[in-house]
């Protein structure tokens, strides 16, 4: 059992964002109420089909990522998706919420604030792939300051503020969320990286840009969430680059309190399971 | 979808560059319609590789792929004996309740492999497929033994065996037609015809509808080349 932000978890671990949808396509495979919880696709005010394709490129020991925050839009998400996920998933879900404005971000949150099923609001003030909003607020101690205060506003439930590794100083950003109302900081988004074409010689990603994931990130994540840890005394929840159980421990050991596995889900749709598995016998 | 091991049983190289991989296994079952694929881990590489499946009989698939970077070249030194682990079972696959008695069957290049599964399902349900196989040149052509039961013509861009020219030179009628290939032979052959299914590429991150890696338009919303497609239908697909 874990305390995460004044809600109990029957284990740390958690799917992160943007690799495990609204649930239900991972619930086919396994019974995912096994999770502590997770946190479903990045939700913003209007419905958005994100960037143009390709959105993906191969890396060693990871992958670039541009979808730019495809999701069917707040009201959609409360009208349809999370009706079906009750069919499935019997636990409180982690809400990511993303914005172009903080106005944007106080609508999305008080909107699921509603949602029973709702345990956390996950703000995500660090997409790398959109323009105008997402990790342009998350890149100053000013802009994540303004929207953990927006959002905390904007509902009661727990606020977990989701970081960029995009920036120089992590613990000055992370500090700026505590003193702004943060119950949690959960970090780190993807970094940001490109790949070329050799073969007609431009970006790989229609958007240029994407996120870098995967295990290559891993050493860069656990250094931050250590650094985080030991500079707020809300709870941290540690991702990056997360791939089997080995890891989950060493995140612990550098302060997280839980941690959410990403990437790793799209390699292995049973990654979690296996780890949460592991965890138990060990 | 299953997650499992297929063992390699045979390999071949139809064409230069082009290969072919027999695989066999429990995970095979998971296939069900021709057009599906499946995402293949790569020894030292991180995304899984999408392969259409090209043929099935019983526990044994088959697929056919090009070497066309690093992924596939490393796929392509695997040999008999080796297990690949995947993800099986994936797409919508082709619909064949939809065809007409004699609809076009029009592959392209390394586009043809999944429409040999769907010509046998066609032909077993007593329809009787035209089929137009499109290549570059005579060097190049394979595959076009294994369309038992249709008429098939060969098309090559430089005149080198068959009909000179593109598969859609040979397109006459508008027919019921079933594609896979290039993007701009899906395109042409869509404007030749009103009624069919295409199958498109992309590429992904997971392959079973949890990124939203490959999505794209179409008029009827939005859809994720792995999970929706690969197959859409012509009526719905918005170029």
């Amino acid at each position: 059992m874990v305390d995460l932000c004044g809600i109990n978890i029957d284990n740390p671990i958690i799917p992160a964002s943007g690799t495990f949808g609204y649930g239900y396509e991972f619930a086919e495979l396994y019974d995912i109420n096994i999770l502590g919880t997770f946190s479903f696709k990045g939700t913003t005010a209007k419905p958005r089909f994100g960037n143009d394709t390709p959105r993906i490129a191969e890396c060693p020991s990871g992958m670039l990522n541009s979808v730019g925050l495809q999701n069917p839009g707040v009201d959609a998400v409360i009208e349809t998706e999370l009706p079906k996920l009750s069919k499935v998933f019997n636990k409180p879900v982690m809400a990511n919420i993303s914005g172009f404005s903080v106005e944007e971000y106080e609508e999305v949150a008080k909107k699921l604030t509603q949602c029973d099923q709702i345990g956390w609001m996950e703000v995500n003030i660090s997409c790398p792939n959109v323009h105008g909003g997402g990790m342009s607020f998350g890149t100053t101690a000013k802009g994540a300051a303004e929207v953990t205060a927006a959002v905390k506003r904007a509902t009661y439930k727990p606020v977990i503020m989701k970081l960029s590794p995009n920036v120089t100083n992590i613990t000055e950003i992370a500090k700026a969320c505590e003193d702004a109302g943060a119950d949690g900081i959960s970090l780190i988004n993807t970094l940001m990286g490109m790949r070329f074409d050799l073969k007609t010689e431009k970006p790989i990603l229609a958007n240029t840009t994407g996120g870098l994931s995967g295990p290559a990130i891993f050493p860069v994540a656990l250094r931050m969430v250590y650094e985080v840890a030991n500079t707020v005394n809300i709870p941290v929840i540690g991702m990056g680059g997360i791939s089997n159980a080995n890891d989950v421990k060493e995140m612990m050991l550098a302060g997280a309190t839980a941690v959410e596995i990403g990437a790793a889900n799209l390699i292995n749709p049973y990654i979690c399971k296996e780890i949460i598995e592991e965890l138990d016998n060990a | 979808m299953l997650k499992g091991s297929l063992e390699i049983t045979q390999k071949r190289e139809l064409a230069p560059d082009v290969y072919e991989l027999h695989l066999c296994g429990p995970a095979a079952e998971a296939i069900t319609k021709p057009g599906q694929f499946m995402n293949i881990q790569i020894e030292g590489k991180y995304l899984r590789r999408p392969i259409s499946i090209a043929d099935k009989f019983a526990d044994e698939l088959t697929i056919v792929f090009k070497t066309v970077g690093e992924g596939t070249k490393i796929l392509s030194k695997m040999d008999k004996g080796e297990k690949l682990d995947v993800l099986s079972g994936l797409g919508n696959g082709y619909d064949i309740e939809k065809s007409s008695n004699t609809p076009y069957i029009v592959g392209g290049g390394l586009g043809i492999p999944p429409l040999v599964l769907l010509a046998k399902k066609l032909v077993k349900a007593g329809i009787k497929p035209n089929v137009i196989l499109g290549f570059n040149n005579r060097d190049e052509i394979f595959y076009e033994e294994m369309f038992r039961g249709c008429d098939v013509k060969i098309t090559t861009m430089d005149g080198s065996s068959g009909i000179k020219g593109f598969v859609t030179d040979t397109i006459n009628r508008d027919e019921y037609a079933f594609a896979c290939g290039p993007e701009p032979m899906l395109k042409a052959v869509h404007s030749k015809v009103t009624k069919g299914q295409f199958s498109f590429e992309e590429r992904m991150g997971c392959g079973f509808g949890a990124c939203m890696g490959c999505s794209c338009k179409t008029i009827t919303g939005y859809k994720r080349i792995c999970k929706e497609g690969p197959i859409l239908e012509h009526e719905e697909i918005l170029w």
